[in-house]
């Protein structure tokens, strides 16, 4: 989940006489599944919670880019080194349509990488945590992208119709991502005894901070209560934590990988797996600031940002003075 | 902050000769820039063969509020629709 | 030379370039100036190492001791590279990077067009689908070589250092040597000294579109296409791109 602890705005689940008339008439499309579009009225606290929700999920996707991209020039093969390119561009991308999506609320893509270089929005913790081997890379795509696509594939049907139709595409898109971290999951686990070593550290490193991607438990959460009922969060996280680990648990299996929780163990009666919460001290640090990679990540977006500038500068001169030319072409006809 | 590239609205038509379609939209200096930034970002799986880009601005769209007038009436012209009328099974496929 | 040894050099040349500028340009995934360009630039990565598979999987074909294109990607040292030193230098500021593209995007464009004529049918299938993707690198570069020359004052200065710094590099895609004449005889290649004139009159129309000043200077660094003399750079890429493959020999990835 690229969205996690995304503070929900107002103070909880309004009952029907609360709501003023235009509440009323939102929260019944909401219900009966109509889309809710940029010009419709909505609710002030709706759409600050939404531009926070999708501006978070696209800053993990630019920031998710650099874990990844940590291993393009270093890719074992020529195949895995354009496959591995692809992908991250792909999450390029990702985040491209979902600014685009939280732009059509009002707010530009500048703001919003200012309040992520500022600190003040954030971005998913799983980007926090470092790629060491090659087998990470196959343990992102496999688990990194694979919880995020439990949380991708409901949020196709949230309320909010540009939101709604990027999670679409990205779906679309990122069926290959987890697709080709399994892969290199099996070659590395088929492979030499250096390679196996490696798939098992991959998986003991990733495990619990792919737990956490989900968020802490919210399901007595007033907050989580309002976007639900808005239609912007679709499952609770633990709902969407223990399906990541009942498929997870097979595949690790098939892998001849073992999974780092010694309390891990199928329940008849839940009719799911039983697993050990991660740290979630751990998890609050890494949010603050203090994950092995937050001031490296950090840096680097801000250098290419700052980099960047005489760059964008450059060519919007360039696109302004080419239409003054024609626009001074045209006066003189 | 330095001024930021315009916003434009993408619209691709596919391989199968259907019309343009919305697909999304991008940052750009100009229309040329858009062109091919559309082409990169909104075409890496084939997608397309044409593309066309329009400044969001300039986009007038009807508004909520008409949406009532605006589409309602066609709710009514039912005879618009091929399964208004009843053709007898022996006529075969029409 | 045999004829084989000759066609051989003359494939890795050309799978050595896509292979290390694609390398390059790979190393801006994530840190471009615009998400807009990022993807871009990816794209034109990609479009080169799909474009080394084929140089370098013909080129092992041709060599015949089994060598696939990867085998020749990972496993061979500096001094067997085959590219120009242009492709090697490092990426510099993003204005380095897509005037170093333009300038050769130019060159490749020109070649790919002659190339599709080869008397080898296979140089000529992958020319063919390689030309496709180079008209329109070379139309992004250029048209971003444009937009940053003619900007703001910082842009064009950056885009004339870059100029300054590259253009000494130019001159080597235009050498000829045994093996260019060999690919001459048999109808393979055309004799690279024969795309100057065409070459020229393309970068000439941008760069002034930029208003950019060619350098006077004929000086012309060379050495890597032959492999005498690569720069010091060639090496540090190796490292990293080669890291895997030589530090656990053997294993599928």
């Amino acid at each position: 989940m690229y969205a996690q602890l995304v503070k929900t705005a107002g103070s909880g689940v309004k009952s029907r006489e609360e709501m003023s008339e235009n509440e009323q008439d939102f929260q019944d499309r909401v219900d009966s599944d109509q889309k809710i579009e940029p010009k419709d009225w909505m609710p002030d606290d709706y759409r600050a919670t939404l531009i926070r929700q999708i501006g978070q999920h696209a800053h993990s996707e630019i920031v998710g880019q650099l874990p990844e991209g940590n291993w393009i020039t270093r890719a074992p093969t020529l195949e895995r080194k354009a496959i591995l390119l692809a992908k991250v561009q792909d999450e390029a991308g990702h985040g491209l349509y979902l600014y685009c999506a939280a732009e059509t609320l009002g707010v530009t893509r500048d703001e919003l990488t200012e309040e992520l270089l500022s600190g003040r929005m954030k971005y998913s913790s799983i980007f926090n945590y470092p790629t060491l081997n090659w087998a990470d890379i196959g343990a992102v795509g496999w688990l990194v992208d694979g919880a995020a696509i439990m949380n991708q594939v409901p949020l196709q049907r949230t309320s909010y119709g540009p939101y709604s139709r990027a999670m679409i595409r990205i779906c679309k898109e990122e069926s290959f991502h987890q697709r080709q971290g399994y892969d290199i999951m099996m070659k590395m686990a088929q492979g030499t005894e250096a390679q196996k070593k490696m798939a098992q550290d991959a998986l003991n490193r990733l495990w619990y901070p792919s737990l956490m991607m989900f968020g802490p438990s919210d399901k007595d959460s007033v907050h989580s209560a309002q976007s639900l009922a808005w239609k912007i969060k679709i499952d609770t996280n633990d709902e969407l934590r223990q399906r990541f680990v009942d498929q997870t648990v097979p595949q690790a299996k098939y892998l001849g990988l073992t999974i780092p929780d010694e309390n891990l163990k199928w329940n008849e009666e839940r009719g799911a797996h039983d697993y050990s919460d991660p740290n979630w001290a751990e998890f609050f640090d890494v949010i603050k600031g203090n994950g092995p990679c937050n001031t490296d990540r950090m840096n680097t977006r801000i250098k290419a940002w700052e980099d960047g500038a005489w760059v964008r500068e450059g060519l919007m001169a360039h696109a302004d003075k080419k239409a003054a030319r024609k626009q001074a072409m045209t006066a003189a006809e | 902050m330095s001024k930021e590239w315009p916003l434009w609205e993408i619209f691709i038509r596919g391989q199968h000769g259907m019309s343009h379609r919305h697909v999304g939209s991008l940052h750009a200096p100009d229309e040329e820039m858009a062109i091919k930034n559309a082409r990169d970002v909104y075409t890496r799986r084939n997608e397309g063969v044409s593309i066309w880009v329009v400044e969001a601005k300039h986009i007038a769209a009807s508004s909520p509020e008409e949406k009532g007038p605006l589409y309602e009436p066609s709710n009514s012209k039912v005879y618009r629709h091929p399964t208004f009328f009843d053709i007898p099974d022996e006529v075969g496929h029409m | 030379m045999t004829d084989q040894d000759a066609l051989f050099q003359f494939l890795l040349r050309m799978g050595d370039n896509t292979l290390v500028l694609g390398h390059r340009v790979s190393e801006w995934c994530g840190v471009s100036p615009v998400l807009e360009e990022d993807i871009a630039l990816a794209n034109t990565a990609l479009d080169m190492i799909g474009q080394t598979q084929f140089w370098l999987g013909l080129a092992g074909e041709v060599e015949g001791k089994g060598r696939s294109a990867d085998d020749l990607a990972f496993l061979r040292d500096v001094w067997d590279f085959r590219n120009v030193l242009l492709v090697e230098l490092p990426n510099g500021d993003f204005g380095q990077t897509l005037m170093r593209q333009f300038l050769f995007d130019a060159w490749a464009s020109t070649m790919l067009g002659r190339l599709m004529y080869s008397s080898d049918k296979r140089v000529a299938d992958i020319a063919e689908k390689a030309s496709k993707e180079v008209a329109y690198h070379v139309e992004r570069s250029a048209d971003t070589v444009v937009g940053l020359g003619d900007g703001t004052p910082e842009s064009h200065a950056k885009m004339q250092a870059a100029l300054d710094l590259l253009y000494p590099y130019v001159g080597e895609l235009f050498e000829s040597d045994a093996v260019d004449a060999a690919m001459v005889s048999a109808g393979i290649a055309p004799d690279p000294a024969s795309l100057r004139d065409d070459y020229d009159t393309l970068i000439k129309r941008v760069l002034s579109e930029a208003t950019l000043n060619v350098p006077a200077s004929k000086f012309t660094h060379k050495g890597g296409r032959t492999g005498y003399m690569h720069t010091e750079h060639l090496g540090h890429m190796l490292t990293q791109m080669q890291w895997l493959q030589r530090a656990y020999p053997g294993a599928t990835w």
